[in-house]
């Protein structure tokens, strides 16, 4: 959900998700924030994403809080022992974005407790950076992704925060039918993630962490839903961050695209 | 100040993706698949990159019932997009009936699917478990199987292949 692994939308794809969290706020109202996210492949070596965000906060109001647009880049043209995916995302967003896509620098449970109306007024543009190293094995894919952020506001220091997880389908083998219940349909898997302060005052002081088991159904018609409940590790933490994403991907969208405008290859 | 200064770099930041998006790293796509295509071309450039060791490895699942079954159900989720549903090749990817697909032992075709081609636009299949994959070979081996003499002479090629390059 919030570790990348190194692998990539197939070439021509698209991949369109609502995703969603909702989160306990101690001090404040529980919020529910989500996004609109489009994926496409537009090669084997690069995906492209674009992500509307939006929340709605109990008790407060709903609003939209803010576009960010991912790219990820494969580093490497073969498998090797870990596999590195260059990962670079510029976000424009607004202080009452609360959807948690990362956690970052000295990022706490209080940044989102703040009504909206007030966080609202303040707008980010960040550059976020992350190398996604990752490794398949056995059937377990592993992966690890350092983050570094940087606001662009020059009085901002580069903030730090990583992902780390682990996952695996309930079954290695396919079963020879068709079936929406097949257990390698099914992939579970474990996540932590957490922020490592900043340039400033690197470290894990006035920082959050979380832990978050994580189960994805593929389903062979194209759908995929995904469903973590998080659990905040420290003092700095929500209790909770209850994430699902529902998923559909449109296989060869692109060539789609080209046989509309003209492109008779 | 700020928005300005934003814009121009969002800005920059797009041309330079619209710029990778239309001239490809290092090789050109539809070129790949013609001489994949061609049932009397070489042998294509990524197998020499295939290491000893990959080549020999036997399929696990040559025994299985259902691994020809099951590998076809994996193909048409993953796999017919491209190369057709009956993996006869489409304009984006070689056919997987002849040519030097046909003649690569399922060693080598395991190691290209783990792999993928990603510079010719074949993304990596790592992500589907090893057993998985070897399903997916046995599938793509049923779709045109090689005489006895035919894997003799595939076996022959490639041993001069390889040497040919190793010189």
């Amino acid at each position: 959900m919030v570790t990348y692994d190194h692998y990539l939308e197939e070439p021509g794809n698209l991949d369109v998700e609502y995703f969603s969290t909702f989160a306990t706020q101690r001090g404040g109202n529980d919020f529910h924030s989500y996004w609109l996210e489009f994926e496409y492949g537009a090669k084997a070596w690069w995906t492209t994403e674009f992500y509307l965000d939006g929340q709605t906060t109990f008790g407060d109001s709903s609003l939209f809080t803010g576009f960010r647009w991912e790219n990820r880049f494969r580093l490497l043209q073969f498998e090797h022992f870990v596999n590195p995916v260059l990962y670079v995302e510029y976000e424009q967003i607004n202080g009452a974005d609360k959807i948690l896509k990362e956690i970052e620098g000295h990022d706490i449970e209080d940044d989102t407790a703040e009504a909206n109306a007030i966080a609202r007024q303040d707008t980010d543009h960040e550059l976020e950076f992350k190398l996604l190293l990752s490794k398949s094995f056995k059937g377990w894919n592993v992966a690890l992704n350092p983050l570094f952020t940087k606001n662009f506001s020059p009085s901002e220091p580069w903030e730090f925060g990583y992902a780390v997880g682990a996952s695996r389908p309930l079954a290695l083998k396919a079963s020879p039918r068709l079936c929406n219940f097949c257990r390698e349909n099914f992939i579970a898997g474990v996540e932590m993630y957490g922020g490592l302060g900043d340039a400033e005052s690197p470290g894990l002081h006035d920082t959050s962490h979380y832990l978050a088991p994580a189960v994805a159904w593929n389903l062979p018609s194209g759908w995929t839903v995904r469903v973590s409940p998080g659990f905040g590790l420290n003092d700095n933490s929500h209790r909770l961050l209850l994430r699902w994403g529902l998923s559909y991907e449109f296989v060869g969208f692109g060539d789609a695209l080209k046989r509309l405008f003209g492109d008779r290859q | 100040m700020k928005a300005p200064r934003v814009a121009r770099f969002s800005l920059a930041l797009y041309l330079v993706a619209l710029a990778l998006h239309h001239v490809p790293l290092v090789a050109d796509e539809g070129r790949a698949a013609t001489e994949y295509n061609d049932v009397d071309s070489e042998q294509p450039a990524v197998f020499a990159k295939i290491p000893e060791k990959a080549r020999t490895c036997a399929n696990p699942l040559v025994n299985d019932p259902d691994a020809v079954a099951a590998g076809k159900k994996l193909f048409v989720q993953h796999c017919a997009e491209c190369h057709g549903q009956e993996g006869r090749g489409a304009p984006k990817a070689p056919s997987l009936r002849s040519g030097p697909i046909r003649t690569a032992t399922p060693g080598m075709l395991f190691w290209i699917l783990s792999n993928g081609v990603v510079r010719s636009g074949m993304p990596v299949w790592s992500k589907l478990p090893e057993p998985q994959r070897w399903q997916v070979v046995s599938y793509i081996k049923s779709l045109s199987p090689l005489t006895f003499e035919g894997q003799a002479k595939a076996v022959k090629k490639d041993s001069a292949a390889k040497n040919a390059t190793d010189h």
